[in-house]
């Protein structure tokens, strides 16, 4: 049992995956050395897009002071001292050099979706608007011979320079076949080859890009894969989630335009500014579960008074993503927030380790790699275990030590 | 001499679409095919999971009628156990799904369809002045459509032409005669394009608002919903009906009235039938309203099946007659009018496609060709859509859809000068497929109002109830239900069978399935293929009006596609055939 203790306390005090806001002046000077010359070269090249963000910022009746309070939140989003502000600022103001082509394989197009309701700060959206997107096929206008034409030209205008967005995994089964792509019937695997080799970076979007996703979950039919499993040999950026929320995915394009260099990632190659945060550690319910209040079932009376969904399934504890911080749709809401647990969508193989109604600890699952189901205790002392009875246990703690118990709630 | 040309990537859809046609020397399409080129296996991955999580999954089944699969899915397995949802759970489902479609046929009609009709470069020789003139022709209030407002925006568009990056808008179709708006007409669409980008931007707040995000919500359980929280918040209601309001204003003054004007400049188009297609349409129903359970209350869409497009006459809906064909589809079956989904099998047989001489791969048209199986019902090929939801409603004498039908029809007669309404058979035609989506939507937005209202007054009533409860172990030994209801781009059922608390077999038939389907086994073309045949195209070598059928049914073809039974099987049966392009 001392091991499970073990377990809990390591987990609630793991510094790995946690962001050092504070790095020390050394750091923060070669940074800035780093993102001026990067920004002094970027100022040379030619124009890559249409407007710049000032034309935009003027036709929707901006003013510099919005841009500016903008930015100052940008920084911060970046996890950079307010000092790295004017550094933001001229970075926004070159987003139209940076030319994005956005590919999209075994996809379900939520990601594409997801970036067309990017909005807060409301200045976002027209970065997006100015960014030169040379190649979506959701709002492409051409088709068929014409766009691939396009893709063709802006890949050979661009290259070495663009960005290659992915959406979507990529299947391996039955030699690739399970995606074709053009006229030629191109391969997802071969498509994807092609379009990577020119580009600066690649940013992998949403879960299944990242790591898989959907298509990969057992039985995983067309052994899909993510992006990293294919290209070998370019920067990649992870920015998985279900989809990837559009804040981050602007948030690392930014990142690109200051410094020319992906941003600092976890071992999961995912952003540390977006993908440091547990979602536990800053859920607006987190007093609930450490005064052992639960939801019990749907519709309780834990539910109408927004007690922690823990025992309802929430894998907030298990996961890492800014969703409770940024929240979705201009921050409207999110999962938590609308009642229901976090699905740990941020995570590779959540479909088998996450997404159940069920806490970690009596759930049936399988395993990463397939076959029979077990509850938890029966795979061993593998983390995710550990951790998911290590809250367990803290979750019995909590109502122990919390003011109400289970029984003096009916 | 005809030509066969291949355009893929269809571009401005959701999923993978191949179409190759057949044009004659007259330029008229004489063959085509539609083939779907990406399969994922979703059913086979929800085998044997625990049914009150296939929901979640499903959902990721397509990331822009999302929350319909959600829904269906779980509906399906609430019909297997016999549980029927509390009012308010009811409404919450209404009111998420009813923003749904807003915000995706706003997003459809601007954002994937509208270039097929509007010349943004056309647009740009056009006088603002004479635009704003141009816009209050056809309605008194019209939206951002003034004349500073459209100066505004020419001006915007035209700086980032003279950039010389066009990006996304690179190597249209811009110019091509049949483009037939005037520079006017086309720039008050261009208008209503960027700012439909504003919009939808804020529609999709009001999926979030009971939903948690958009895309892929995430508050509905089997059994009920889970936002109680903003339920019981009269702050979210009223956020949500400012939302609305907002949309209702742009429905009616922007989108309704730009398919007004597209729809009396092409009005030839509609009148002599072009893409009209298959004339048989089916709706599942959808959206309840009231709680009589859930195939017997009273429904918004009625459901049904209109043959030959005789309006006259309804046919009533039965789930047992709904096959599916696999003798053009990659999967191993007989060449008949297959099985109905709770017994349905899906073995793939990829047999490729073919490499010709010119470099380019063709589908094996007299083969099998597409990841898409062919739905029938009763033996007979039919559309879905909002154009089958138009129809069905019509021919089912629904009071609600017949008004707003015919209000469309009044106007188009007017704008039209026929002195009387233009007739009902305009609508089947691609302009009226795209008409009637834009005529529901305007309903819909009406209809949320009331809905609104009715969960307001419920939980003032002190009803806070949003779940039922059930003993999971009970219910879940043996038991099988479908969820059959509609989607924004049409009927959308899942099937599923449940054995002792997990999934043992799942099939979902969705819109695409049924309108993007290959030929059958008698060989009658799908709706897509059916609807280009006859058409005549300007130039052969720019697909612009394959492009404005396919798109006038709203493709999504990732849901469309099916499953894999297992790894080892999929592997064994397949044969790589050398002359493909590999």
């Amino acid at each position: 049992m001392l091991d499970k203790r073990e377990a809990l306390a390591q987990m609630f005090s793991a510094k790995g995956a946690k962001v050092n806001t504070n790095r020390g002046d050394e750091y923060y000077n070669s940074l800035k050395l780093i993102m001026e010359k990067r920004l002094g070269e970027l100022e040379k090249t030619q124009i890559a897009a249409k407007t710049s963000i000032v034309d935009v910022m003027e036709y929707e009746g901006l003013t510099r002071r919005d841009f500016m309070k903008w930015a100052s939140a940008a920084c911060a989003a970046l996890m950079l001292p307010p000092t790295f502000t004017p550094l933001v600022v001229r970075a926004a103001e070159l987003m139209n050099r940076v030319p994005v082509i956005w590919i999209e394989l075994q996809d379900c197009a939520g990601n594409s979706e997801a970036i067309l309701r990017s909005d807060s700060p409301t200045i976002d959206e027209l970065i997006l608007e100015t960014i030169s997107l040379e190649f979506n096929e959701t709002l492409m206008v051409a088709a068929g011979h014409q766009a691939e034409e396009h893709l063709d030209e802006a890949m050979k205008t661009f290259k070495g320079k663009y960005l290659c967005v992915v959406e979507g995994a990529i299947p391996r089964g039955m030699n690739g076949l399970y995606g074709t792509m053009g006229a030629k019937a191109e391969t997802y695997i071969e498509h994807l080859t092609r379009v990577a080799k020119d580009s600066a970076a690649i940013v992998a979007v949403g879960t299944c890009a990242t790591f898989g996703g959907v298509p990969a979950a057992s039985p995983n039919p067309t052994d899909a894969v993510g992006v990293q499993d294919i290209i070998k040999d370019k920067p990649i950026i992870n920015i998985p989630a279900c989809p990837a929320n559009p804040a981050n995915i602007t948030g690392t394009i930014l990142h690109f335009v200051l410094t020319g260099t992906i941003p600092e990632l976890d071992h999961l190659n995912r952003p540390k500014f977006a993908f440091g945060y547990r979602i536990h550690d800053n859920c607006e319910r987190r007093a609930h579960f450490d005064a052992g209040e639960f939801v019990e079932e749907w519709g309780d009376e834990g539910a109408k008074n927004n007690f922690c969904l823990y025992k309802m399934g929430c894998k907030g504890p298990m996961t890492f993503n800014n969703c409770s911080i940024v929240k979705y749709n201009s921050g409207t809401n999110w999962p938590i927030g609308a009642g229901h647990g976090c699905i740990g969508c941020s995570e590779p193989q959540f479909w088998d380790k996450f997404a159940t109604e069920r806490p970690m600890s009596d759930s049936h699952i399988k395993a990463p790699t397939g076959g029979v189901e077990k509850t938890v205790d029966e795979f061993g002392m593998a983390l995710i275990t550990a951790a998911g009875i290590g809250i367990g246990i803290h979750a019995a703690i909590s109502i122990a030590a919390g003011k109400k118990d289970e029984n003096s709630q009916n | 001499m005809s030509k066969h040309i291949i355009i893929d990537p269809i571009t401005r859809i959701e999923g993978h679409l191949r179409i190759e046609a057949v044009i004659d020397d007259n330029n008229v399409i004489t063959d085509a095919f539609a083939s779907s080129t990406m399969f994922r296996g979703i059913e086979t991955i929800l085998k044997g999971r625990d049914p009150r999580d296939a929901g979640m999954l499903a959902m990721r089944i397509c990331g822009v009628c999302t929350g319909t699969h959600y829904q269906r899915s779980i509906e399906a397995v609430e019909h297997a156990f016999g549980i029927d949802i509390p009012k308010n759970a009811r409404i919450v489902r209404n009111l998420i799904q009813g923003a749904l479609y807003l915000h995706d046929h706003v997003v459809h009609f601007y954002h994937l369809h509208a270039l097929d009709w509007v010349d943004i470069t056309s647009a740009l020789k056009a006088d603002p002045k004479l635009a704003a003139a141009e816009a209050l022709k056809w309605t008194n209030t019209p939206f951002g459509a003034g004349e500073g407002e459209l100066r505004a925006i020419q001006e915007r568009v035209g700086k980032f032409v003279k950039q010389g990056r066009l990006g996304i808008f690179s190597n249209a179709y811009w110019g091509n005669k049949n483009y037939k708006l005037s520079a006017e007409q086309n720039l008050i669409a261009v208008a209503h394009y960027l700012q439909a980008l504003d919009m939808q931007r804020d529609m999709s707040k009001m999926m979030a608002i009971f939903g948690g995000k958009m895309p892929h919500p995430q508050s509905l359980v089997v059994g009920g919903v889970t936002c109680i929280q903003d339920i019981k918040n009269p702050a979210r209601i009223a956020a949500f009906k400012s939302i609305l309001t907002k949309a209702t204003h742009f429905i009616k003054n922007a989108y309704l009235v730009d398919v007004l004007m597209a729809g009396t400049v092409y009005a030839g188009e509609a009148l002599d039938g072009t893409g009209a297609g298959l004339k048989s349409y089916m709706s599942y129903g959808d959206f309840r309203l009231n709680d009589n359970g859930f195939y017997d209350s009273a429904l918004l869409f009625p459901k049904g099946v209109v043959l030959n497009g005789d309006l006259t006459k309804l046919h009533p809906l039965d789930q047992a007659k709904i096959t599916e064909d696999v003798t053009h589809a990659w999967y191993e079956g007989k060449n008949d009018k297959g099985l109905h989904p709770f017994v349905g099998e899906t073995n793939p047989k990829y047999t490729g496609l073919e490499k010709k001489a010119d470099g380019y791969s063709y589908l094996k048209t007299n083969e099998k060709y597409s990841w898409i199986k062919s739905p029938l019902y009763d033996d007979t090929r039919v559309e879905v859509g909002p154009l089958a939801r138009i129809v069905v409603g019509l021919a089912a004498g629904d009071k609600r859809i017949t008004e707003h039908a015919t209000s469309f029809l009044t106007k188009l007669g007017n704008t039209l000068g026929l002195g009387k309404p233009a007739p009902a058979s305009v609508v089947f035609s691609t302009v009226g497929r795209t008409a009637a989506r834009a005529i529901e939507t305007e309903l819909m937005a009406e209809v949320m109002f009331e809905w609104l209202d009715e969960l307001a007054t419920n939980v003032a009533k002190g009803d806070l109830s949003t779940w039922t409860e059930f003993d999971f172990d009970k219910v879940s030994k043996d038991a099988r239900g479908y969820g059959m209801a509609e989607a924004p781009r049409g009927g959308l059922g899942h099937w599923v069978v449940i054995k002792d608390g997990k999934i043992e077999n799942y099939q979902a038939v969705v819109p695409s399935t049924w309108n993007a389907a290959p030929r059958d086994y008698k060989g009658r073309l799908g709706a897509y293929e059916s609807a280009l045949v006859g058409t005549k195209v300007a130039n052969p070598e720019q697909p612009l009006e394959i492009l404005r059928t396919v798109h006038s049914f709203d493709p999504c073809i990732a849901c469309a596609v099916h499953i894999v039974d297992t790894k080892g099987k999929e592997l064994s049966s397949f044969k790589v055939n050398t002359s493909c392009a590999i």
